[in-house]
């Protein structure tokens, strides 16, 4: 028998506390550093046979000639898959039934429309066979001008921005709000490619039976990737089974099944075998998603109190010629700051790249970095401190929609962090900070702000005759603990201790989790795990309440309390009874609840929320030289309930690493005239080493939220890229005058 | 997969008779050349694994009061080496600037002076590369090429030499050992690597089938312990290649330059001393002013191929601030962050 519980209930039946805001370590820890955690590649099923991508050299034209003769008589070389003789597809793979299908290069026709585009899988013995077998295709090519660059095309104003969001939004008069204004400030900045590059690479082994097909493949959406899958392939959902226990990040590129993952089951079917197909690091700079860059103009104006009676915020973006992703950057001044007027724009050009995709704070980074620079520079115009430039234009209601925030600790943010970092002493005017070997000094400051986003999710829990219970869903630990995460709120929704609880997850036989994407896989999951555990709850308080024998007979649904395997009445602790006696007296071998995670509506029509979050740097830098070194962060972040303090620590630091990356590393640099990217590997591709991370710290600012979700959760996932560039490039300008508006930082732009 | 021949010489004869063939390529620590391989950037039909070779790992004191590096010293090994990093300690430095820990675990010092240019172009077989490719012109030139050469390049290539190791090295007169079918010869470091010119797939002096067998250093090179310094500009902290890096060496006495070298990383095709900066310092007041006359001469015939002309004042002022660190001395003890312009900061935890 099962109960359901949906999204909107909030059962009293558990205390959370238990498990819920412990600093467990990691569960997969001991795996992880012993190596035995198995991701997608170490998977060897019999008789596999290894796929080798070759990829378009060019940015754009047409596959003329491919050398499959050469390559299958190489030794060890089973067979090469072109448009020639790829397996039929049920769906056109340029097919865009909805926002979220992604068009995909699957050996469709001999058109290439960006560089690394998937021209042929050479399926070999070995990987060594493969491979070499690819390079033997030798291709020739049809080839045209590459577009390539900001304004590589004709812009446009693009139908939708991000998930959909209006490219063109304003409320009040901004053009009046400039001319009102005291002081304005105008400056446009811009930000670079950047791919996403988890240490593991798109990876999957494929194997058919029949029309059944097996995978392991690395997934942050594994419902969606399986309905992807199905509708390829002309099968049934339920005869697509993924396995993703582990992934090596994801940052988003995982979110979507891609086009090489989906070319890994081609090479399977072609030839009747199990494939592993593994891409090559260079292979994932183009069709697994990147973050596009943009120039965006930002126009402010602030009245003689240094109130902000505009703020114009324009992005251009880039997309491929072929697919829509619109990196909503411009929306990034939505959110944060009061202005009576507020006008966001974006166009847009359509550039010989692959398409652009989710990266880590998508939009929100983009435009965290020129929105937080440009408030910097106009709280100097102002002559203002910039924390009480923010605080002067601190929004106490959504700024753009006007509705109440479901909770905002940003004020305590911006205490306790300024207040550890001690802000309080810094100089107004920049370069005046030296240190004791000569070093210019600066200090900077950001707002970090992520919205807080459910979507669906559905869990399963039973209780065992034995008393222990499981957990069930289909959700995904992209490395950031879900496992351990999951695990804590399982616990405690079935009142067990944890080690009582066998919790499964990362697999698509399992309930529907969900995405791990938006950072709110943990609401989302989270609140389908609390709710399956409060319907086998009730189910088993049915069955003691309504039983003469039990001890809690006559205390109703309500009247009772779940911990640590025991039912407890309410209203005397006294009389308690385990679950093992309760299941026993009834016969019963197991019972199971079952829960759904959403949102609900009622409170999202009527409140906005958002984590948010405080972020100050310190930067040194060699006043002849110009090279930078980020010596200090101090981040504080209110994200409503923490789950896990250790883990949620570890998002922040992951997340201020990254904005220390955005603001001074990262960059896909492309040739300009060929359009492909000239260091696309992990040497030249630069994120910081751990020479270039200084002391980070990160405070977790108390925050209860009674409106998001019945466990108070907002997410964690991104908010610390946001926030932090901006510190650090404002530093960067505090502690040399110069202010940057190109990204990364260079070093010729801070040779004066 | 693609075949090649695999020999494992146990001789230094052996190993020249093998690599006599046509397309041999030497393997020591393999950190450049498997990369290579593996890009299909080179593709040698037999590879002579010289690792194996007992006489090449030795560090040695010669009789004259010179060094003799073995060309398989791991450059950890060598950096690491108390000696040595007392008496030769900008070379110590600029060993620990380069790549990483595990890098240096396994690079050689023979294999240091043969890596190749890092110029993008170069590592991308779609591109045009006459280094790679002798005739098929230059990508670098008109493309992405902010911080390629501004000494010594030519129409036909712009590239790089990318070592640390070899620019304090070249400043204190290293010497190259080198093992052919016509015997030993002794080449300067400064005439081993080429310039460009209309060849520059000829990078160096080396004849096909001849080895590395030692880098020397002059008894003199020690003689500079005192004031030597490596400076290293990069993208990041660490793993990273030069931007522009260099390589000071002062003898002072009395407030008088008595000996001075230069030498420039990043800048060229091959590690550049810059003689006419140490004239302009010989002699001369140790001082700030004699430092920027120096960096003027040392980029007197500087010029930009495209975007990196910011790369000529950055190397004046490189110059002038490692001939500053230099004058001030060398630090007791080998810097947290080798070679950074931060070097002076207390390290972090991570640091280490």
């Amino acid at each position: 028998m099962t109960l359901e519980l949906g999204p909107n209930q909030q059962p009293a039946h558990t205390r959370h506390g238990s498990s819920i805001g412990q600093p467990l370590t990691r569960r997969d820890g001991f795996l992880k550093v012993t190596g035995t955690a198995r991701f997608a590649a170490d998977n060897h099923p019999p008789g596999m046979l290894y796929a080798a991508l070759a990829v378009s050299s060019i940015a754009r034209g047409r596959v003329v000639s491919l050398d499959v003769e050469a390559a299958k008589a190489h030794s060890g070389v089973v067979e090469v898959m072109t448009p020639l003789n790829r397996p039929a597809l049920a769906a056109d793979p340029d097919a865009k039934d909805h926002p979220f299908m992604f068009r995909l290069d699957l050996l469709q026709n001999d058109r290439v429309r960006y560089p690394n585009q998937s021209i042929a899988v050479v399926i070999a013995q070995t990987l060594e066979a493969a491979t070499e077998g690819a390079a033997l295709l030798s291709p020739r090519y049809e080839v045209l001008p590459a577009r390539v660059g900001l304004d590589g095309a004709e812009g446009f104003v693009p139908r939708g921005v991000g998930v959909g969001g209006p490219a063109v939004q304003q409320k009040g008069d901004v053009e009046a709000g400039l001319e009102s204004a005291r002081t304005r400030i105008e400056a446009t900045y811009e930000t670079p490619a950047q791919y996403h590059n988890a240490m593991e690479p798109h990876a999957i082994v494929a194997a058919w039976d029949g029309d059944r097909l097996s995978i392991d493949t690395p997934s942050q959406g594994l419902a969606m990737a399986q309905g992807r899958i199905a509708g390829l392939f002309g099968i049934a959902p339920q005869n697509v089974h993924i396995r993703s226990p582990f992934l090596g990040g994801g940052f988003g590129s995982k979110g979507m099944i891609s086009g090489p993952q989906v070319l890994g089951i081609l090479a399977a079917k072609l030839v009747g075998r199990p494939v592993k197909l593994v891409l090559r690091r260079e292979q994932m700079f183009g069709p697994v998603g990147h973050r596009a860059p943009t120039r965006q103009t930002l126009r402010m104006g602030m009245d003689g109190e240094g109130r902000l009676t505009a703020i114009s915020h324009h992005a251009r973006t880039t997309s491929s010629t072929f697919d829509d992703f619109f990196e909503p950057a411009a929306d990034a001044s939505h959110t944060l700051y009061a202005s009576p007027a507020i006008a966001t724009s974006h166009d847009a050009v359509r550039l010989d790249t692959g398409t652009p995709l989710f990266m880590r704070a998508p939009g929100e980074a983009t435009g965290s970095i020129a929105l937080e620079s440009a408030i910097d520079e106009a709280a100097h115009a102002c002559g203002m401190d910039p924390l009480e430039f923010r605080l002067r234009n601190y929004a106490e209601v959504e700024p753009m929609t006007g509705k109440p925030f479901s909770s905002k600790a940003l004020r305590e943010c911006y205490e306790q962090a300024a207040e550890r970092f001690g802000w309080a002493s810094r100089p107004l005017q920049p370069r005046r900070m030296r240190d004791a070997d000569g070093f210019l000094t600066g200090w900077g400051m950001g707002t970090a702000t992520f919205p807080a986003i459910m979507f669906q999710a559905e869990a399963r829990a039973v209780l065992r005759a034995d008393g222990s219970g499981l957990m069930e869903t289909g959700a995904q630990d992209m490395g950031q603990g879900a496992w351990t995460a999951f695990a804590q709120i399982a616990a405690d929704g079935l009142g067990l201790d944890i080690d009582q609880v066998d919790f499964r997850a990362g697999s698509s036989d399992l309930p529907n989790a969900g995405i791990a994407g938006g950072s709110g896989h943990t609401a989302t999951a989270g609140m389908a795990i609390h709710n399956a555990g409060a319907a086998v709850i009730a189910r088993l308080a049915d069955l003691a309440t309504g039983n003469e024998a039990s001890p809690l007979f006559g205390a109703g649904n309500e009247g009772v309390l779940a911990r640590g395997g025991r039912l407890y009445r309410r209203d005397d602790e006294s009389r308690s009874e385990s679950y093992a006696d309760i299941l026993a007296r009834a016969g019963l071998a197991e019972i199971e609840g079952r829960g759904k995670g959403a949102p609900d509506p009622a409170s999202q029509e009527t409140y906005a929320k958002h984590a948010h979050g405080a972020v100050f740097a310190e930067v040194k830098v060699d006043p002849d030289l110009g090279q930078i070194r980020v010596t200090r962060l101090v981040g504080a972040f209110a994200a409503g309930r923490v789950i896990n303090p250790r883990l949620v620590r570890s998002q922040y630091y992951g997340g201020m690493i990254w904005g220390v990356s955005f603001a001074l590393h990262e960059e896909a640099v492309t040739d300009r005239r060929s359009g492909r990217i000239q260091n696309a590997n992990l040497a030249d591709y630069h994120v910081p080493v751990n020479a270039d991370v200084p002391s980070v710290e990160a405070l977790l600012v108390h925050e209860d939220d009674p409106h998001v979700n019945a466990l108070g959760i907002k997410g964690v996932g991104e908010i610390g890229i946001t926030g932090t560039a901006g510190a650090v490039t404002n530093a960067v300008w505090h502690a040399t005058g110069v202010r940057p508006r190109r990204f990364p930082i260079r070093i010729e732009d801070m040779l004066g | 997969m693609r075949d090649f021949d695999y020999v494992r010489p146990a001789t230094i004869s052996e190993a020249l008779v093998a690599a006599a063939e046509p397309g041999s390529a030497y393997l020591a620590g393999g950190t450049n050349l498997l990369d290579l391989m593996k890009g299909g950037v080179t593709s040698p039909e037999r590879i002579v694994d010289i690792t194996r070779l007992p006489e090449l790992n030795r560090i040695e004191t010669l009789d004259d009061g010179g060094l003799r590096i073995g060309a398989l010293v791991r450059n950890a090994d060598l950096a690491h080496d108390p000696a040595f990093a007392k008496a030769y300690p900008a070379v110590a430095e600029a060993l620990l600037s380069g790549a990483s820990a595990q890098l240096r675990n396994a690079a050689t010092a023979g294999g240091n002076l043969l890596q190749r240019t890092r110029c993008s172009y170069f590592y991308d077989t779609a591109s045009a590369c006459n280094r790679r490719e002798p005739g098929s012109g230059c990508s670098a030139l008109g493309g992405e090429n902010r911080l390629h050469a501004i000494l010594g390049w030519s129409d036909a290539c712009i590239a790089t030499h990318p070592s640390d190791f070899c620019v304090p090295l070249v400043a204190l007169d290293a010497v190259v050992e080198i093992e052919g079918k016509q015997g030993r010869r002794h080449v300067t470091l400064e005439e081993f690597h080429r310039l460009p010119g209309d060849t520059p797939q000829r990078e160096t002096v080396l004849e096909p089938g001849e080895l590395i067998v030692a880098i020397r250093l002059p008894a003199e090179a020690a003689s500079f312990a005192a004031h030597a310094r490596y400076l290293k500009m990069r993208e990041r902290t660490s793993y990273a290649f030069a931007v522009v890096s260099a390589a000071a060496a002062l003898t002072v006495r009395d407030g008088k330059i008595r000996a001075a070298r230069l030498a420039l990383g990043g800048v060229a095709a091959k590690p550049w001393r810059a003689r006419a900066a140490e004239a302009v310092l010989l002699g001369a007041d140790a001082d700030e002013a004699a430092f920027v006359r120096a960096a003027d001469a040392a980029l007197a015939d500087a010029s930009p191929p495209g975007d990196n002309a910011f790369k000529i004042e950055l190397a004046r002022r490189i110059v002038v601030r490692t001939l500053m660190s230099a004058l001030a001395g060398t630090p007791a003890l080998m810097p947290a962050l080798p070679a950074s312009p931060f070097s002076s900061l207390p390290g972090v935890r991570h640091d280490a």
